[in-house]
């Protein structure tokens, strides 16, 4: 299916843009300092750009994220904490705005899904497990009628 | 008249499609053998029709004939021969006659190289995949019908997407169908199953070479497609965790964990009515994979409403099939009886761990992928999940599965000794030390996870090769022994190593290129340099030049290693004026293992021209870790012991015989 992933992104790409497929961020919005530009880089890959089919406004041509990389990188400068600056941007954006959504009473299943799955299959798994070894480690004994008619057999 | 020829096969090919759906069902149920056999001779004659219209269509593309609606749209008549080759997928329509033709050939390949499976269990499953392709087969008939001729035939077609005209089209699509498809047959055997009520052992045996093919086929098709959007997007990024990627690797975890199953129902005769519900699962998602991507939902609820027709027969196929086997195996699975029991550390236990690990990491790729979309409808609430989830998900999931990887094969059947395991995978776990140490050393303690996880690679890698290494009595044996000790080793013992090696290969390639790639982004004037690691890139010059359907700027640079030149590049832009649409031509050097990677932007007014440079080192290991694996499934599939549904020698056993040969 990754062609169909090629067409769709030359699509939207088309669309929104009228350019090629090429790749984000520019020289010129770049910091100086790199281990800012560095701290930069991290954050954009976790911001969706808005107008785009799930990418981040670091593989994004579109205007709208080298906007959103511009605010980064002055928040950035301006001396906010990694947690701050997505503070701000969700709050100018949007929950829709974080490509790892937060927790909350909406997400909690997602979040959740891998945790309750490995726990509910381990439980069920050792139930089964425990449920079998009864069936199978207690066989009825024979009963002294039975016995006997074994013998019967066996002596024959 | 070729299209129509194309065409009219198609139709054949439905009514063929629905005698197999039924005749075999009915013969099955009578005991009637002439029934039964029905199937296999419709099932060749499916083939050959489907494979006519597929001819037919592939005819009208060489051919450019342009009166037929969909050439029309998708080629043109200066793309190059190949290209019009491959177009014939390149969009929905010739899509899903691929999609079909290949499930037409499994169906074949069954009726010809089944004769050992019980007539009943062939003519059942048979019929199932008739249910399937029925639907099909109207599916395309009535929605997307690839042989429509226009009234006015237009002098020259659309062009096929440019971003298409690559040979990883030609590749691609055509694996990763082999992939989807083959699971069909998994599905049809476990339906088949069910409706007779009856299945052990033998089972596990007819069906596993199936699955074993249809995984090899998808873990190639996966890897080739994101080596091509690797090179052909130009970001240097080669797995996003989009939905319709998510699509292709959901079936792959689900089969998976189907082979590792059906692996102890097949020695052990347990976990039967789980490897039934996974058989089902699986192609239920390859399913999905198809669909959901084609019907736009997964992109946005609004594409789906724009073309309500295949939406709702998408929808119509994924209820009545995902639905329709799923409520069979409720009604039915219980009356099948479950066999063998096993300790938990065991050889079965590691199996069923894995499948835990396999599926839960399934299920929470399905969840992120399809959890956005459900929220908004049923809340309107819009959230994103993309790849910063996946990766805090799926990836510990993964890791801890690897850490288990090398235990699995040294444990025992039925009761395992996990202690004795592990002592004898301290040699391995002394390679994965050294790793870990070797990496401290050469990259310091800038990320304290990357060390950990390279050594966790080797560990898979060492742990791989530790049972092949204790059989063969290598270093305990004079060489004579250990040769003729490996050739007395079954191939699968080979195919599991060998696979579980490549698992750590692809791991090691990951870890090195996300954690210590370079990259630099810069503008360049012609005669400029820039380095990147020890290489140095100096930019000669931007020359343009003409292409048979499109014009490019190409880009020159040579390639200094300490002074000493060792290549030069040259990335490019493209663009089509049949589309007006341009694509990105990296330019790729290999240094061993790992890449120089050059991709061009569009050049700036002041002459100059901005240009992304990486040093990916070790990446090629991602794509070779997958082909490795696939190489180990190939081992496992040449394996005597397991081609029971392969043509056999004349003196062939009974399969009374067959089963008892183990």
């Amino acid at each position: 299916m990754r062609w169909m992933r090629l067409l769709v992104i030359a699509l939207a790409l088309g669309m929104c843009l009228g350019r090629s497929p090429a790749w984000a961020v520019q020289p010129d919005e770049m910091l100086s300092d790199p281990a800012l530009e560095a701290r930069a880089r991290t954050l954009s890959r976790e911001l969706r750009c808005m107008v785009c089919q799930n990418q981040s406004i670091d593989d994004s041509e579109a205007p709208l994220a080298r906007d959103l990389r511009i605010i980064v990188r002055e928040r950035l400068k301006a001396g906010d904490t990694d947690a701050q600056i997505l503070q701000f941007v969700t709050s100018r954006y949007g929950e829709f705005v974080l490509l790892k959504p937060r927790f909350s009473w909406r997400t909690a299943l997602l979040w959740l899904t891998p945790a309750i799955l490995l726990v509910a299959g381990a439980s069920g798994l050792a139930l089964a497990a425990r449920r079998r070894r009864a069936a199978a480690v207690e066989p009825v004994p024979l009963s002294r009628d039975e016995e006997r008619r074994l013998q019967e057999i066996i002596n024959r | 008249m070729i299209a129509e020829i194309g065409h009219f096969a198609l139709v054949l090919a439905l009514v063929l499609a629905l005698l197999q759906s039924v005749v075999p069902l009915i013969g099955a149920r009578k005991g009637d053998i002439h029934l039964m056999s029905v199937a296999g001779s419709t099932a060749l004659a499916q083939f050959a029709f489907v494979a006519t219209a597929f001819g037919a269509l592939m005819t009208c593309y060489v051919q450019s004939d342009f009166s037929v609606l969909n050439v029309a749209e998708n080629s043109h008549s200066a793309m190059p021969l190949i290209y019009r080759f491959t177009s014939v997928w390149g969009n929905h329509e010739g899509s899903m006659l691929l999609w079909v033709l290949i499930l037409a050939l499994f169906g074949a390949l069954v009726a010809l190289f089944g004769e050992n499976i019980p007539a009943q269990l062939k003519a059942n499953a048979l019929a199932v995949q008739s249910w399937i392709a029925t639907a099909f087969y109207l599916f395309i008939l009535i929605t997307s019908n690839p042989f429509l001729r226009l009234p006015d035939a237009p002098a020259e077609g659309r062009d096929l997407n440019p971003i298409l005209q690559d040979l990883g089209l030609a590749i691609h699509p055509p694996l990763l169908y082999l992939g989807y498809v083959g699971f069909s047959i998994t599905f049809s055997f476990a339906i088949a199953a069910l409706i007779a009520g009856r299945i052990d052992a033998a089972w596990a045996r007819w069906v596993r070479p199936w699955a074993l093919a249809a995984w090899m086929f998808l873990t190639l098709g996966i890897a080739m497609g994101s080596y091509w959007a690797y090179y052909e997007l130009g970001w240097g990024g080669w797995w996003f965790w989009d939905p319709v990627e998510n699509a292709s690797l959901l079936p792959w975890l689900a089969g998976t964990a189907l082979l590792h199953s059906a692996l102890v129902m097949e020695k052990r005769e347990a976990l039967k009515v789980w490897t039934i519900l996974l058989a089902i699962l699986t192609f239920s998602l390859s399913l999905i994979g198809t669909f959901l991507v084609r019907s736009g939902v997964l992109t946005s609820v609004h594409t789906f409403a724009s073309d309500p027709t295949r939406g709702i027969f998408i929808l119509a196929i994924l209820v009545l099939f995902i639905g329709g086997s799923l409520a069979l195996y409720a009604w039915r699975a219980p009356e099948l009886k479950q066999g063998g029991l096993f300790a938990p550390i065991s050889r079965e236990g590691a199996l069923v761990f894995n499948n835990l690990f396999l599926t839960t990491a399934c299920a929470t790729v399905f969840v992120g992928t399809l959890y956005p979309l459900m929220l908004e409808v049923l809340t309107g609430a819009k959230i994103s999940v993309g790849a910063p989830f996946f990766n805090t998900t799926f990836g510990p999931l993964f890791l801890t599965l690897l850490l288990a990887v090398p235990f699995g094969p040294l444990l025992a059947w039925k009761r395992g000794d996990l202690l004795g395991a592990a002592q004898r995978l301290l040699a391995a776990a002394a390679v994965a030390l050294l790793g870990v140490a070797a990496a401290f050393a050469f990259a310091g303690a800038r990320s304290i996870f990357a060390p950990f996880a390279i050594g966790l690679a080797l560990f898979v890698m060492a742990g791989a090769a530790t049972d092949i290494f204790e059989r063969s009595g290598f270093l305990r044996m004079p060489f004579k022994s250990v040769r003729s000790r490996l050739r007395g080793l079954p191939r699968s013992y080979f195919g599991t190593a060998v696979a579980h090696f490549g698992l750590g290969v692809t791991l090691l390639g990951i870890v090195c290129e996300t954690n210590w790639g370079a990259e630099r982004i810069v503008s360049l004037r012609p005669g400029e340099t820039v380095a990147i690691r020890q290489y140095d890139f100096t930019f000669d010059d931007l020359v343009p030049r003409q292409g048979p359907n499109y014009s490019e700027l190409m880009a020159h640079f040579t390639v200094r290693s300490g002074g000493r030149i060792i290549g030069t590049m040259q990335p490019a832009k493209r663009s089509f004026p049949s589309r007006q649409t341009a694509t990105t031509e990296a330019a790729l050097m290999n240094r061993g293992f790992s890449q120089l990677y050059l991709s061009l932007g569009d050049p700036n007014p002041d002459g100059s021209v901005t240009v992304r440079l990486y040093h990916k080192p070790l990446v090629l290991l991602i794509w070779l870790g997958a082909v490795v694996m696939v190489m180990g499934g190939a081992l496992s599939l040449s394996d005597r012991r397991r081609r029971v549904g392969a043509p056999k020698p004349a003196k062939s056993p009974a399969k009374g015989a067959l089963q008892a040969a183990e």
